[in-house]
């Protein structure tokens, strides 16, 4: 077979850097945490990340995360129209104020959320006499997962918005599908892919979240304990092997959700674009 | 259907898009909207689709208001200039579409749709496609598509924004005769927006030449060619030598050429503009004592096609003049550039500045 001449020069070159570069900042950190977990035999690794408090801490991180995500899903979407869509006074303000949970510590983030949502604070006080409690409890740690991720879902989302064809939509109106119809039928299958790169991104961030959640979550053992928490715990306390152990647990958990969310992307891409 | 357009107004801003326009359109009839782009012909197309509102005035659907009616009941087809196919359906479905989003109760059933479906593409004889998507598909079949898909559910006027603007010109002109037939096979009330005067003057059965929001003239193809009412008009449609002239007592300056005019009688000394097609200019080698005309100099000829073009520089070196003649008469004067000749315009046309 001929040599491909390619016109793009130094592919050799820049593929390996990149392979060398990913190794030197992701793979070869990730693969000491395998390697250190292997200092504790198979019961006790097992033993390690079956234990009930730990346990806990993995449905509350998952499935915060996920709630967390959900609920960006749909307000990220609602935010991301409306600044397309509509122009208003300070516009500018509400686009620039989006990007402020990715500037933000996440530490002020957590101590501004739970001095808001504490019993005493603005939104706590009113809740509090209704019998919802947000601080120091799961639905706390919703709440600083949440803060966290919006910007993901908006900035995806919002540029694919930007380049919808009013056209579409105006054809569809003139074949008389009524606004609903458009926009399930229409907008949603254009924005669908974006919609659900914001959404792994958002809740890939909320797995990995630990500053604004400590704050606000108690960490109270087997109610509002998140595992990276568990994990700064067991370092604490010396017990490295331990926490390398926690670590690619969740390390496994993020890479098959990850990936079962790309084979989703990459499935619903071959939707759009089949038969080629 | 037919379609009254009585008094539309529209600005955008400052700007006056539309500037009181009225309009009949008889059922059955294909009519152009010509002009130059901005024009307002496109806000005009928009606004009998429903697409937009106009500020004042009213449209009338077979005599009844629809102005405030929405786009989706005015049973509408619209077409549009870049397709606005959707993407992410195959092209069954994009046809299928307005049959699928009907309510209920009066959406036909899938063996319908599917029989209604195939009848649409057979007529656009895209058949063969109904399992592609629209990225796939070449811009020509992209409209013819969209055609269908704007007669899929029995539109009562079809409305077409420079259908044909975003082809390359072979699949242009082989359009615009589909289109023609095609309206001739279902008699459905058509008007379509067009910058190409070409394209208007080939296709429809009258002319609506736009200009800044108002409407310059209406009439059949053969009309607006042959009797144009304003100096836009002259301009817009084909090719024109334009001169400054004067009128005075019945008689007008053309060129260093007087030439008697059939009105005028009691105007002094007015600037006008003087409009001469290229084919009207006639090419003579000797002067002809009988006619009036003037001496020029050819300054460049392009002989590529059925007719030559001639580009002439009067005497006295004020203008350049264009003008067209037949191959044949080409060879009989044996023009080179350089060479002298005698010019001799018929048809001219003087409007009043």
């Amino acid at each position: 077979m001929a040599k491909q001449k390619n016109i793009l020069p130094g592919f050799n070159l820049s593929l390996g850097f990149t392979i060398f570069y990913l190794s030197l900042i992701v793979l070869i950190p990730l693969s000491a945490a395998f390697i250190k977990t292997t200092e504790l035999s198979m019961p006790e690794f097992w033993e390690v990340i079956t234990a009930p408090r730990v346990v806990a801490s993995y449905k509350l991180t998952f499935g915060a995360s996920l709630v967390g995500a959900l609920i960006n899903a749909v307000f990220g979407l609602l935010t991301a129209w409306v600044l397309v869509r509509y122009k208003f006074p300070g516009k500018k303000l509400i686009d620039a104020i989006v990007d402020l949970p990715f500037a933000l510590p996440t530490a002020v983030a957590g101590i501004a959320l739970t001095a808001v949502y504490s019993a005493n604070g603005w939104i706590g006080a009113w809740l509090e006499p209704l019998g919802i409690k947000v601080a120091f409890t799961p639905i706390g740690v919703i709440v600083a997962l949440t803060f966290i991720g919006l910007p993901f879902v908006v900035r995806t989302v919002q540029p694919v918005l930007e380049d919808l064809e009013a056209e579409t939509e105006e054809a569809a109106a003139s074949l008389g599908a009524n606004r609903w119809q458009t926009f399930v039928k229409i907008i949603f299958p254009a924005i669908g892919p974006a919609l659900l790169t914001g959404f792994a991104l958002a809740f890939a961030r909320a797995i990995g979240e630990y500053g604004s959640v400590i704050f606000i979550a108690g960490n109270m053992p087997m109610v509002s304990e998140i595992t990276p928490l568990i994990i700064i715990t067991k370092l604490e306390q010396y017990d490295y092997a331990g926490a390398t152990a926690v670590a690619v647990v969740m390390l496994v958990i993020s890479f098959v959700l990850l990936f079962a969310i790309n084979g989703l992307q990459w499935w619903s891409n071959r939707q759009r674009t089949a038969a080629n | 259907m037919s379609i009254e357009i009585r008094n539309i107004k529209k600005n955008f801003g400052q700007f006056s898009a539309l500037n009181d326009v009225s309009l009949d359109v008889p059922s059955g009839e294909l009519v152009a909207l010509l002009g130059p782009s901005g024009c307002g012909k496109t806000t005009l197309l928009r606004i009998i689709a429903g697409l937009e509102t106009p500020d004042s005035g009213n449209i009338l659907f077979h005599g009844n208001d629809a102005t405030e009616r929405q786009v989706q009941e005015r049973e509408v087809g619209f077409v549009f200039q870049h397709y606005a196919l959707f993407r992410h359906m195959t092209v069954f479905e994009n046809v299928a579409f307005g049959l699928r989003v009907r309510p209920k109760h009066t959406r036909p059933s899938d063996a319908e749709i599917k029989r209604r479906v195939h009848e649409l593409l057979e007529l656009v004889q895209l058949d063969w496609l109904a399992d592609r998507y629209p990225p796939q598909l070449s811009g020509g079949q992209r409209q013819r598509i969209a055609l269908a898909r704007a007669l899929a559910v029995e539109p009562k006027v079809l409305l077409l924004d420079e259908p044909f603007g975003a082809l390359d010109a072979k699949v242009r002109k082989e359009l615009r005769r589909w289109l023609r037939r095609l309206h001739d096979e279902l008699h459905i009330t058509s008007i379509f927006v067009t910058h190409d005067q070409e394209e208007a003057l080939e296709v429809a059965d009258r002319v609506v030449v736009i200009n800044r929001g108002k409407i310059e003239q209406i009439g059949t193809p053969q009309e607006v060619y042959d009797h144009p009412v304003s100096p836009f008009v002259y301009q817009f449609l084909g090719n024109v030598n334009q001169f400054d002239s004067h009128i005075h007592q019945g008689s007008a300056q053309v060129a260093g050429v007087d030439l008697k005019l059939d009105a005028h009688e009691d105007t002094q000394n007015t600037p006008a503009l003087a409009f001469v097609r290229p084919h009207d200019i006639e090419i003579y080698n000797t002067q002809k004592t009988d006619r009036i005309g003037f001496e020029a100099i050819v300054r460049y000829v392009n002989a590529v096609g059925p007719l030559v073009k001639v580009e002439l520089e009067r005497n006295d070196h004020t203008e350049l003049i264009e003008a067209e003649l037949t191959q044949e008469r080409f060879r009989e004067l044996k023009l080179t550039p350089a060479q002298h000749v005698h010019v001799y315009p018929r048809n001219v046309r003087v409007f009043a500045a």
